[in-house]
């Protein structure tokens, strides 16, 4: 009678346990088939490319790999001079977008952080310009910049300075500044060319507002206690803004200085709409450079070549400015 | 002090901060009353006098039919017998639209399947998607454009929204979200029988609306925006979206015909505009979790 009713328990549980171990079979298939689509794509779309990459850049291709060059892409995009030269144009890019765009913002979120009336109101106004679609907003741009018609060079005028070309001026800032001396300046010191500070101006009109939102946030977090001893200690303006709030900052501007150098380094789209890397090479950046080779020469493997090559850069500074400047981040 | 310290009185300081603040915002706002009012004048107009012509500083006409001109001017399109730029909003809107719902769908079941699901690997496949973050765009572009022509999806619709369909940020987001879901609502539903999916679709989804419509918006905003990737994997101007027929426009006509361009421009920017008035939280938080079009 107990041997029965023993046997019958552990029938009863080893029934059990295979209808559970079924429902997790099941629960385990459902969770993959869930997670397939998802998985599949990104394989397909993120990683495999990569390698696929890889290969075309060691290829001769012309819609496919019609001879296995080995490195040869690399070393001619290493020895072609419209490289470094476009590398060059993304630096000084990058070089004064970088600070202007950052220091605008820092200075523009400190402000508005001040208890101001109608903050939420500046806010939104100033998110507008990055939300906007980018072709349409370089395309108001480029006509504001225009050299007859434009908005600008009629305000210029209006006050007697001379028009300007600004987008079509391949002309250095500083030898400009000084032409009217009659002074000719040597080749490295004309400065970044007038077209190349238009869209910098863009730009920073573009991704300011970003930048405040994020400081805000950044402001946002600092403890407002720490103000309230220093001014108890006498501190005011200057001093609390350059001893709490720009190290309490730190982290925010790091993470976004590293953020808007690989943007910029990446930037395309509304250089593409209001320059198309012009006039001459003025403002052919590396991403513009890679564009032209790819949808002007489909010359398919060395553009491949060319985008592991700016990505390395990328990936350099990047871990150079988190061995510099990370250093300095205040982390509390 | 303390009454002080809370309503700041009048001083130069403050009405410098004002004055820079507002001198920003006026900055930020300007080149699109600028398009507005070009996009209102006549081609004369346009091209000679630059400021506000209108009432009370002058009498000049809205040019209200310059949009149906600008619709006339961007051609025929072939296929549907309609105008190009009527095209171009059908491909933007369903391309955006195709790639958001694709973007939400993938995402939720990736992130239910690693939140609330024991599988075998979990913690190593979230890595594996969230590595993927570290891949640029730009570094894939090439091989994805020659994937395009070998799948034959070239100059189609497949090539502007599948590469799309999963978004690591979509996943991250909405994982997250799915995580501060308490565990016993999951206990309590399988006691009265509730599977995964209707767990899934009666209680997660609903809980989790704020973090599926950042997704949601953030997405469409960057579809709407994508002009890089169209401008390569589409040839006919039947297949253009709003962001490379704008462009092309610009190039073909925008030199000449500025009042058009602007007004083109407007038909693109207005209605994300009034569509940002409504959504700004939403979109102020996704962006600063996110980090997009960095």
């Amino acid at each position: 009678m107990a041997s029965r009713s023993a046997e019958l328990s552990t029938m009863r549980a080893s029934r059990r346990s295979s209808v559970q171990l079924w429902r997790r079979i099941q629960e385990v298939s459902l969770g993959y088939l869930l997670l397939a689509p998802a998985l599949i794509l990104l394989l397909v779309f993120e990683v495999f490319p990569i390698f696929y990459g890889l290969y075309i850049s060691a290829c001769d291709w012309r819609l496919s790999c019609v001879q296995f060059i080995g490195i040869d892409n690399y070393i001619r995009a290493f020895t072609e001079p419209d490289m470094w030269r476009s590398l060059l144009v993304t630096a000084t890019y990058s070089a004064i977008a970088v600070p202007v765009q950052l220091g605008l913002g820092l200075l523009l979120a400190y402000l508005l952080f001040q208890k101001i009336r109608g903050q939420q109101l500046f806010r939104v106004l100033f998110f507008m310009p990055y939300i906007t679609s980018t072709v349409a907003s370089a395309a108001i741009w480029s006509f504001l910049y225009n050299q007859d018609k434009g908005l600008i060079n009629s305000i210029l005028t209006q006050f007697g300075f001379p028009a300007l070309r600004w987008l079509s001026e391949k002309t250095g800032v500083w030898q400009m500044l000084v032409q009217p001396l009659g002074i000719e300046l040597p080749g490295w010191a004309t400065g970044p060319s007038l077209a190349m500070i238009a869209l910098i101006i863009y730009t920073t009109w573009v991704f300011v507002g970003y930048d405040i939102a994020i400081f805000l946030a950044g402001l946002g977090n600092i403890p407002g206690e720490l103000y309230d001893a220093a001014k108890v200690d006498g501190a005011s303006g200057w001093t609390l803004f350059r001893n709490i709030t720009l190290p309490l900052l730190s982290p925010t501007t790091f993470f976004l200085l590293v953020l808007t150098v690989i943007g910029t380094f990446k930037a395309f789209n509304h250089i593409w709409v209001m320059t198309q890397g012009g006039p001459v090479d003025a403002t052919t950046t590396t991403s513009i450079y890679i564009f032209k080779q790819l949808f002007q020469y489909n010359r398919y493997g060395y553009s491949a070549a060319l985008s592991f090559i700016l990505f390395a850069v990328i990936l350099v500074l990047t871990i150079a400015q988190n061995r510099f400047a990370g250093r300095r981040v205040v982390y509390d | 002090m303390s009454a002080k310290n809370k309503h700041p009185q009048f001083s130069i300081s403050r009405a410098l901060i004002y004055a820079i603040l507002i001198l920003g915002a006026l900055a930020s706002v300007l080149p699109f009353a600028y398009m507005l009012m070009t996009a209102l004048k006549t081609y004369g107009s346009a091209t000679t006098n630059n400021f506000w012509p209108w009432f009370p500083l002058g009498d000049e006409a809205l040019q209200w039919s310059n949009f149906t001109e600008t619709i006339e001017t961007s051609g025929k399109d072939n296929q549907w017998q309609t105008f190009l730029f009527i095209r171009y909003f059908v491909n933007s809107v369903v391309t955006s639209l195709a790639i958001v719902a694709g973007t939400v769908i993938t995402s939720i079941f990736a992130a239910y399947a690693l939140t609330h699901i024991n599988l075998p690997g979990r913690n190593l496949i979230f890595l594996l998607i969230l590595a993927t973050i570290m891949v640029p765009n730009d570094l894939t572009l090439v091989p994805k454009v020659v994937m395009m022509f070998q799948l034959q999806w070239y100059n189609t619709y497949l090539a502007l929204i599948v590469p799309f369909l999963a978004s690591v940020f979509g996943i991250f987001l909405i994982r997250q979200f799915f995580l501060q879901i308490p565990r016993d609502l999951f206990d309590a539903a399988r006691i009265d029988g509730a599977g995964h999916l209707r767990y899934l679709f009666t209680i997660v989804v609903p809980l989790s609306k704020p973090a599926i419509v950042t997704t949601a918006l953030l997405n469409f905003i960057w579809a709407w925006d994508n002009f890089k990737w169209p401008l390569l994997v589409t040839r006919d101007s039947s297949m253009r979206v709003l962001a490379v027929g704008m462009q092309q426009f610009l190039v073909s006509e925008g030199g000449t015909k500025v009042q058009l361009m602007m007004a083109f421009a407007a038909m693109v920017v207005v209605p994300i505009v009034i569509f940002y008035f409504f959504t700004q939280k939403y979109f102020t938080e996704g962006v600063i979790t996110t980090g997009i079009k960095g």
